[in-house]
Parts: structure tokens; C-alpha cells; sequence
């Protein structure tokens, strides 16, 4: 599969280089392990005597400092597959495993602690929580963890910095635009660090000029602190920010 | 406190839909507090009763009188310490809303036995030498503005004429259960005024009180009472001033229970509001629950998040409501006069409308808590957008 030609920075700016991708979106190289292992996993849904296949047999790597934008039709699957491997959905059949940890094996409670340290969301809708500041909502994952006040706030300063939003840090959801919402949104996703970012269209709910900045940080955040992305999209214009792409069609891994 | 905050921010979200729920607690926490209060100010006065101390009445009704000679046989059963006697009067003060008790009472004895009803000695002397004197307790005396001098006309309606009395003292009680708002008068006025209107109606008495020795002696004490009056022409019924108290509770015993049920299910009206309130809150949230949970926050917290924000709406309330209760019980124990004597908001009634109030959150937040805590991430982020 070719690579996104619009790589923010080189190679050497990630931690770890791209690897080399089969067709089916395997890794070639054995000896790479891949951040997001993805093994014969389907998922469907029973209604009634009826069985709704959503993914099928899907076999999908994504190495470490990768940007893969998961790209179909609508009901193709693609957040579905998100879901999966955001560990906030589990599959109905298959494995699926990050870091080397398989994450449909986990309860409840450890998905729950795993998502807190291992992946920060971005949504199409951004998901703020609208009594919370700027600076309450990028703050919300650091409450799951055991750092000082001061911390926190030094954390956040950056996570707001990094974004271009120091100066609306007391400002809640509503006051702020589209394109800010979601730049905090991404803060948010930044803030604990974790290993992998997944973005369910990011630019769905943005005009043009806004979705292109909105794709820039991201690109910035990968190429820059060589963070692992995964976006669903439907825009190819945003697709083309990603180092490569996976086409879903009737939850199939079509290139 | 991230979370506290976060509770109260959500909380007051919907600043209306909030307002209206903790004015709708407030109401139904001191309507049920009224409530409890009137009920318990039912029982005041048997609460308030010695267990030293037993009535005599006739066994056909209290409406019959016993004959005042009976006095001296009862002083002489053994177990009894003093006897004194008394008459309900049923007179009117300037008019019929005015109601009060009056007793006409034997004098000293009536007030030897109950000492709780505490008169200054020059007072008493006062009241004891006029054969005219009356004493009045200190919350009917305030009540219409009575000071000792003062003439106060009743207008008899079992005893017809108007009866004036001359106001000798004011007592107090020994404790906040004892009754001050009864007007006591000589028994022998009224009974030498009788005996020279309505000659055979003169030397009766409507109850004998009697204190004795042994308050562990009263069952046997009041069978020997009764004893002494078996197969006489009034025979009669002895029981302890409690017990006679409780048999005018009994009376009104069905609206005491329907009062008693109405202040319960104003708990329960309120618990539903509540319930749907919360449901409403929880509903519209589905889609931030779900952020929480994706972000790594446990299906514990949502549903703390429901729970604190529904007790803490409920327990505001609750607070609101038990405030509410004192002014209000205090109006309308000042409209009502002297039908509950002792209407007064206990510390009992206020515990019971704290724990109604955090029932009432509980329950409430029950369901939305059980389903926002169930709901699938991917179901809820469905909800936005």
C-alpha cells in the first residue's frame, strides 16, 4: 500500500519508522511488532435468528509512530474496527492485540484502566463535557491518575499550548468555536500520553479550513512526539494526511 | 474535588428543571413534616401523661358523672396516695373559635398532683383564697393577651350563664410536653352554683384523678378502685392517665392513619418526580457517560455521578423543607390555637424528614445509575451528534 505523501516530518522525527505493509495491511517484517495486532477478528450482531456480519476475518498491523486513516463507505465497518481497537468494544470473534496486551481477554474494569493509560479519543463531535473549562475537560483523564494538583496543571499548560488554546483555558464547550472544540478535544487525547490516538472523523463536523489545521496538528503529533494514529474517515482529502490507507467495504479489508 | 464540583456544575446545568424539583422536595419534606407533627401533637398529651397517676370515669361513657362522695372511698383503697376531682366545663370565650379547655378543679389537691404545672406561690395563694380565682397556662394566656387581674367572661354551654372568672396565675411547664394552654378554675364555684340553680345536679364529679404510691402498682390499684364500686348505680373505670389520654387518641384513630398514609405517599409522590427528573438527566447524558467510560473512567463512577447529584438535589431539598417546617408549624399551631396543645416539631419528626429526603435521592437516582452504568460505550456515543 503506497504511503500518505504528506508526512509532517521524516522518519527519523518518529520513534519508530514505518515498516513495510502488505496488500492485506499485514506487516511484512516479522521481526517488527507491531503496536496494534489485529488477528481473524469479526464481529457481528444477533437479531432475532438473524446474524449481521459487520467485520469479517480481518487481519490488520499498525507499527508503532504509524498514521493509518481506516477509510469505506458507510456502514463498512470502519468505526466498528475503531471501536475494536480503541478496547471499547469487543469483537465477536478473533484477537486483537496492542502493545502486546490482548485487549478482547480483558474484564471490564482492566479495559477501563487499559483505555486510561493506552489510548486517547478524538470524536467527530468532540465529546467535551459542557459544565467543564477548556482546561477541566483537557484535564479529565490526568483525574484517573495519582498526580499533584501542580502536575496536572503543568501537563495541561502544555497539552493547551501544544494546541494554540492557552488563552481559552477558562472557557467552556459553548463558548468556543467548532475548530477549538476539537483542538481541546485533542488535548485531551494528548494529555495522558498515551499509546495510541484514535480519531472517529475528526473533520466530519468542520469546514474546510478548520478540518486542514485540525488534520495539521494531528500530522504535527504524529510526524513530532511520534504518536500512533488511527482515524476513520470519509474525506480523502484528510486521508491523504495519513501515512497510509485501509479501505474497508462490507467489513472486509479491501487495500 | 474534581468530583464535588463536577456534581454541583451538573446539578445546576439545568438551572429551571432543578429549581422546580428541590421547590417540589422542599414542599413535600415539610408537608410531611406538618404531617408527622400533627400526629405526634395527637399524642402529646399522652405522652406527656404520669404513670403515677390514674382516672376514674364512669364505665357506661365519660358524658356520665360519678357522685362526689365517691372521693372519700377512694382515698381509702390502699396503693392511692391523694384524689382530687375534676369537671369539664365547655364554656366559650367571646366566641365559639376560641376553643380552650377548662376544668373545674378541686382545690389544692388537683393541683398537688400535678406538679408539673409550675405557679408562683403568691400566685397560687392568690388563686387558692378566691373562691372566683382561675389559672391559666402560659401559652393560652399569651395566646389572647391575659395578664393576672385580668376578668375573663366564659359563657357556659353545659352549665348555661356567663361565668366570669377572676385570673390569679399563670402557670408554666415543667418541661416542653407539659400542656399550658388549659384554664382551670375552683370546682366548688361551679358546683355551689349548680346546687343552687339545678339542685340535682350538684355534688357530681366528671373524673377522679388519683396519684399513687407505686406507679408498678397502677393495674392492681385501678381493679381495686373498680372493685370498690362493683354493682353500685355508677359503677366505675379506672386506668392510667395514659391508657385514659390514648382513649381519646383512639377515637380519631382513622384519621390519624390516613394522616399518618397521606404523609407517606407525599414521600413516595415526591420519590417519582424525582425518579423521573433523574431518568430525564441520566437520558440526556448517555453520550458524556459514554465519553467518561471511554476516556477509562469505571462504570462506578457514572453511576456516582448519578447518585451524588440526586442525593445532593434531595438532601438540599430536605434541608430546605426541615427549615420550612418550623415557621410553618408555628403558623399554623398559632391558627389552630389550643386543639393541639402540644404542636411542635420534634427532633424525631426532623430525623424522619432527613431520612425521607435521602431515601428520596437514593431511590431516585436507583434506575438511571443502574442503566448509565450498563450502557455500552458505542451505544452512548451514538447518542451525540
Amino acid at each position: 500500500m503506497a504511503r500518505a505523501a504528506t508526512r509532517a516530518a521524516g522518519d527519523d522525527a518518529l520513534h519508530v519508522g514505518t515498516p513495510d505493509v502488505r496488500e492485506d495491511g499485514v506487516l511484512d517484517d516479522d521481526a517488527s511488532l507491531p503496536l496494534v495486532s489485529i488477528r481473524g477478528v469479526s464481529k457481528y450482531y444477533i437479531r432475532g435468528d438473524q446474524v449481521i456480519p459487520v467485520l469479517v476475518d480481518i487481519d490488520l498491523d499498525v507499527a508503532a509512530g504509524d498514521y493509518v486513516a481506516l477509510m469505506g463507505p458507510s456502514g463498512s465497518g470502519k468505526s466498528t474496527l475503531l471501536n475494536l481497537v480503541a478496547g471499547i468494544d469487543k469483537p465477536s470473534a478473533g484477537e486483537i492485540r496492542v502493545a502486546g496486551v490482548d485487549i478482547a481477554q480483558l474484564s471490564d474494569a482492566d479495559l477501563a484502566l487499559w483505555r486510561a493509560t493506552h489510548v486517547g479519543f478524538i470524536f467527530q463531535f468532540y465529546n467535551l463535557m459542557p459544565v467543564l473549562t477548556a482546561y477541566g475537560n483537557v484535564e479529565l483523564p490526568l483525574q484517573l491518575t495519582s498526580l499533584s494538583r501542580r502536575e496536572r496543571r503543568e501537563r495541561v499548560d502544555t497539552a493547551l499550548a501544544l494546541v494554540g488554546l492557552s488563552d481559552r483555558a477558562t472557557h467552556k464547550p459553548n463558548e468556543l468555536s467548532g475548530g477549538q472544540q476539537q483542538r481541546v478535544a485533542i488535548a485531551r487525547a494528548l494529555i495522558a500520553d498515551p499509546t495510541l490516538i484514535v480519531a472517529d472523523e475528526p473533520t466530519g463536523d468542520l469546514d474546510r479550513t478548520t478540518a486542514e489545521e485540525i488534520l495539521g496538528l494531528l500530522a504535527r503529533l504524529n510526524a513530532e512526539l511520534g504518536k500512533t494514529i488511527v482515524m476513520v474517515t470519509h474525506d480523502p482529502k484528510a486521508a491523504e494526511k495519513a501515512h497510509r490507507m485501509v479501505h474497508l467495504e462490507k467489513g472486509v479489508l479491501v487495500g | 474535588m474534581f468530583v464535588p464540583l463536577l456534581v454541583l456544575r451538573n446539578a445546576f446545568r439545568h438551572k429551571l428543571r432543578t429549581t422546580l424539583t428541590i421547590v417540589g422536595i422542599v414542599v413535600a419534606i415539610a408537608a410531611f413534616g406538618m404531617l408527622r407533627t400533627i400526629v405526634d401533637a395527637w399524642y402529646a398529651g399522652a405522652n406527656a401523661s404520669s404513670s403515677a397517676r390514674l382516672v376514674t370515669r364512669s364505665s357506661v361513657s365519660l358524658v356520665f358523672s360519678l357522685p362526689l362522695t365517691y372521693a372519700q372511698k377512694i382515698r381509702q383503697v390502699d396503693g392511692v396516695k391523694e384524689v382530687a376531682w375534676a369537671n369539664w366545663f365547655g364554656g366559650v370565650y367571646v366566641n365559639e373559635r376560641n376553643f380552650f379547655a377548662q376544668f373545674a378543679i378541686s382545690t389544692p389537691s388537683y393541683l398537688d398532683i400535678y406538679p408539673e404545672f409550675i405557679l408562683p406561690d403568691d400566685e397560687r395563694r392568690a388563686f387558692l383564697a378566691d373562691r372566683l380565682g382561675a389559672i391559666a397556662g402560659r401559652k393560652l394566656a399569651d395566646k389572647y393577651g391575659w395578664k393576672v387581674g385580668d376578668q375573663i367572661p366564659l359563657r357556659g354551654t353545659i352549665y348555661p350563664g356567663t361565668w366570669t372568672f377572676n385570673l390569679r396565675g399563670i402557670y408554666d411547664g415543667a418541661d416542653e410536653g407539659t400542656d399550658t394552654s388549659t384554664f382551670f378554675f375552683h370546682f366548688d364555684y361551679l358546683n355551689e352554683t349548680i346546687k343552687r340553680q339545678y339542685p340535682g345536679r350538684g355534688d357530681q364529679a366528671g373524673v377522679f384523678v388519683e396519684s399513687i404510691r407505686d406507679a408498678d402498682d397502677a393495674a392492681a390499684v385501678s381493679q381495686a378502685i373498680d372493685t370498690t364500686f362493683k354493682n353500685s348505680l355508677a359503677e366505675t373505670l379506672t386506668e392510667t392517665e395514659k391508657a385514659f389520654q390514648l382513649g381519646f387518641v383512639s377515637m380519631s384513630e382513622a384519621i390519624l392513619l390516613a394522616i399518618q398514609a397521606v404523609s407517606y405517599v407525599v414521600i413516595v409522590i415526591i420519590m417519582a418526580v424525582m425518579a423521573n427528573t433523574m431518568a430525564m438527566t441520566a437520558r440526556e447524558r448517555y453520550g458524556e457517560y459514554a465519553t467518561f467510560k471511554a476516556i477509562g473512567f469505571s462504570n462506578g463512577f457514572v453511576a456516582m455521578l448519578i447518585f451524588a447529584e440526586s442525593v445532593g438535589i434531595a438532601v438540599l431539598g430536605g434541608l430546605l423543607g426541615i427549615a420550612a417546617t418550623f415557621p410553618l408549624a408555628s403558623t399554623f399551631a398559632h391558627t389552630i390555637g389550643s386543639i393541639l396543645s402540644g404542636f411542635k416539631v420534634s427532633q424525631q419528626t426532623v430525623a424522619l424528614q432527613f431520612a425521607a429526603a435521602l431515601i428520596v435521592g437514593v431511590v431516585a437516582a436507583a434506575i438511571p445509575a443502574w442503566r448509565a452504568a450498563r450502557v455500552r460505550i458505542v451505544e452512548g456515543l451514538r447518542a451525540i451528534g
